[in-house]
């Protein structure tokens, strides 16, 4: 989940642990799976996911596939997001043959789908009329093909929308449109804003999942990119300052408090605790706010996230099932790859675990179901709306190298993302000015991008 | 205390051998054996250190990025010059050493204070020691995830009930003070650490000498600087030593309130920045050993010349 993308990896001496991490992956060249599945009986698919509810919940129905499938047994080797990126990078990159299915993000996919690293899934999933691929959410197919290839099927994906408090605005004579604009939002945060709720919560810890998950989004709409097509950075531009200084006065004038300690959960907990009246976030926080436990639930109003230059401006991310091309069960593994992306498979996590828990955000039939348009009926519709509406391929003003709204995919993003938000974070806080952010912010990701210039 | 008792041998030895040659040989079977029972634990501790360190070495001189794991090259020292060059060390170094200084100070006084306090007689004095050591006893991590939560937050935290209940403005540690938040979160976890140590200086001070002074008409406070104080100062150089060993190698705190920003970013939180985020195991590694050369470098300086303790005929 985009949420818990800057998770703490706790440790100290990092050099030390660097060579731990190295020795693990070296350890793993030697253990492949060896003789398993050569033989036609007994198949051992081991998979690594990520340790997310509904990952977990696949865990929990593993059974189902194992008794409908007899001699197969599933292993799930379930990590925290930056142990899962680094263990399966090692394994995928070295061809060591570890896991037969990975977990990935959408940020990864087309990278490794380059690499020549994982399976193309089109033939395997085209042929199967009953798997209907065309019923998977067509961007978040977008994010996963690489070279018209579907290198991985989407398990879960959520966007971006805007959640405001209906009380809250209702009583300060505020009304949000479906389709608001920034400005718009930034007035009525002003509105509501008081010494005891503020206004509008948005990320400002610093980190490339963290402060700029939203704060791309913002650029982008603003008509900003990281990025032209050409890899030129374009970081220094009118539109950067403008989006940057929009995002700060906005968090200076009815933002939280205290804008470098806060991110998804420390929002999530504002809105319930009615110390925040509006939130631009993932689309999954809705079935947080609208949870049986939550104080808020049924007072939230949803809305597109808000835009202004662009028509919609919500990101996409998506957790999404891979078959390296290292893996020695291939027919296997696209088998209960095809098993836990299926409708079936929505319907059975439906019955047997409860229908808030289905993975949301895969397939447009999901938001068919009766059962589940009622359990979701608050967020389901929004989220559909805004997951089919936006534009991984070009989600700002110009045209972008790259598949994807609010990562770049190339490797060095993560860096690039996280020295950036460091120095975007010191503007934040008024400990420097913001052309001095984004020059020094400039020259960082031009050194990035000078490694994909053709 | 240990040299002296082992050149007692060899000085009765002195006697018994007659010749130079004789001696000289008697003395160097002595020193072999006396290397070779040490030989085990020497070989362990190269192992243990040396060999890693090495592999360090190694690394850093490797263009070696996880997320280019086929672009694998000799690198000569390219490393070490985009570490030195890209403008992030100095900063760290700088962070580092502040954070370190001011922590530890605050530590020894705060810790000063409450031994001075404790050491005196009183009911439930157990109680109230076992209860001022917990903040030692809490994992870092969790130590900071209390201080984010239950005392900055500017919304649920109690730092800012008190300022907000005061009709002060409510203050936004982590984004506006992220030294201070920092420096509070170690202070806060030493204190207790430097507390015991100096609190087994007080207990193990001679209160005879103490009577005499009182005998003598030197009041409390004199009593303090002029006697105890002295007394303490081995203890404090050890807490120092200690304190700052740790708190060079800070991490939690800065990954869970700050992120680096506002000059916090010490070494350990910029090593791993390029180990993990980076993915650059080759500049990260470089970090690393240009670290521990720096470290080496200011140990020895500071160990030689500031510390008594370490000092041959020091005052005690």
């Amino acid at each position: 989940m985009l949420a818990n993308k800057r998770m703490l990896a706790l440790g100290t001496g990092a050099v030390a642990v660097a060579m731990t991490v190295a020795a693990c992956s070296s350890g793993a060249v030697q253990s492949g799976n060896g003789s398993t599945g050569a033989a036609g009986g007994a198949v051992t698919l081991k998979v690594a996911t990520v340790n997310n509810g509904q990952m977990k919940d696949m865990e929990k129905l593993k059974s189902e596939y194992e008794k409908a499938n007899p001699g197969v047994t599933v292993n799930f080797q379930v990590m925290e997001e930056g142990d899962l990126r680094a263990a399966v990078t090692a394994d995928v990159a070295s061809g060591a043959g570890q896991y037969d299915i990975v977990t990935i993000g959408a940020y990864e996919t087309p990278q490794w789908g380059a690499n020549g690293w994982l399976v193309d899934l089109t033939p395997e999933l085209q042929s199967d009329s009953s798997y209907d691929v065309n019923d998977l959410l067509p961007p978040v197919r977008d994010v996963n093909t690489f070279d018209n290839k579907l290198f991985a099927v989407p398990f879960y994906g959520e966007s971006s929308i805007l959640m405001y408090n209906k009380e809250v605005m209702d009583k300060a004579g505020v009304t949000i449109p479906q389709n608001p604009t920034w400005q718009q939002v930034a007035d009525a945060a002003k509105k509501v804003n008081t010494a005891d709720m503020a206004g509008i919560c948005m990320r400002g810890k610093p980190g490339w999942g963290d402060l700029f998950a939203p704060l791309t989004t913002v650029v982008q709409t603003f008509g900003g990119n990281w990025y032209d097509s050409s890899w030129k950075a374009t970081v220094d531009t009118p539109e950067w300052k403008q989006a940057v200084s929009f995002y700060k006065t906005m968090l200076d004038q009815s933002g939280e408090k205290d804008p470098v300690s806060y991110s998804f959960n420390e929002c999530l907990t504002a809105l319930k605790e009615g110390k925040a009246a509006m939130w631009a976030d993932a689309s999954v926080a809705a079935s947080m706010l609208e949870a049986a436990d939550s104080p808020v639930k049924g007072k939230m109003g949803y809305a597109h996230m808000p835009v202004d230059k662009t028509k919609e401006s919500g990101w996409l991310w998506s957790w999404n099932l891979a078959i390296p091309t290292s893996t020695k069960q291939k027919d296997a593994a696209v088998k209960f790859v095809k098993w836990a992306t299926s409708k079936d498979y929505i319907k059975l996590v439906g019955t047997k675990i409860g229908w808030s828990n289905v993975p949301p955000g895969s397939r447009t039939s999901t938001y068919d179901i009766p059962e589940y348009k009622d359990a979701a009926k608050a967020y389901a519709p929004i989220t559909l709306d805004v997951m089919s509406s936006v534009n991984p391929k070009q989600p700002g003003v110009n045209p972008q190298g790259w598949v994807g709204i609010q990562y770049v995919s190339i490797p060095e993003f993560q860096d690039v993302g996280n020295q950036c938000a460091q120095l975007v974070a010191d503007y934040l806080a008024n400990r420097g000015t913001i052309d001095d952010a984004l020059s020094k912010c400039q020259s960082i990701a031009q050194a990035a991008g000078d490694k994909h210039k053709k | 205390m240990t040299t002296t008792t082992t050149t007692q041998p060899s000085e009765l030895e002195d006697v018994r051998a007659s010749t130079a040659t004789d001696k000289r040989r008697v003395q160097r079977t002595e020193l072999w054996r006396n290397r070779g029972l040490l030989l085990p634990a020497v070989i362990f501790l190269i192992l243990l250190t040396q060999i890693p360190f090495l592999t360090t070495i190694g690394f850093s001189l490797t263009k070696w990025n996880l997320l280019y794991p086929n672009d694998r090259a000799f690198a000569g020292f390219d490393n070490y010059t985009s570490a030195l060059t890209s403008g992030d060390l100095w900063p760290s170094i700088r962070a580092t050493v502040l954070i370190t200084a001011f922590s530890v100070t605050l530590a020894v006084l705060f810790g000063l204070l409450f031994a001075v306090l404790l050491d005196r007689p009183f009911r439930g004095r157990a109680l109230a020691r076992t209860l001022m050591i917990t903040p030692f006893l809490i994992m870092p991590a969790a130590a900071s995830l209390i201080w984010k939560y239950s005392m900055f937050d500017t919304n649920i935290g109690m730092l800012n009930w008190v300022f907000r209940t005061l009709h002060l403005p409510v203050v936004a540690w982590s984004t506006e003070h992220p030294m201070a938040t920092v420096v509070i979160v170690l202070t806060w976890q030493f204190t207790p650490f430097m507390m015991l140590i100096l609190l087994a200086g007080l207990q193990g001070q001679d209160k005879g000498i103490l009577e005499a002074a009182q005998v003598d008409g030197a009041g409390t406070w004199r009593t303090f600087t002029w006697i105890t104080l002295p007394h303490l100062r081995m203890y404090i150089e050890i807490g120092v030593l200690l304190g700052s060993v740790i708190i060079l190698q800070v991490f939690d705190p800065i990954a869970i309130l700050t992120k680096g920003t506002g000059g916090t970013k010490t070494l350990a939180y910029l090593l791993y920045e390029r180990a993990f985020i980076g993915l650059d195991v080759g500049q990260a590694a470089a970090y690393g050993v240009v670290t521990v050369v720096l470290t080496i470098i200011v140990a020895t300086i500071a160990l030689k010349s500031v510390f008594k303790v370490f000092m041959a005929g020091g005052s005690r």
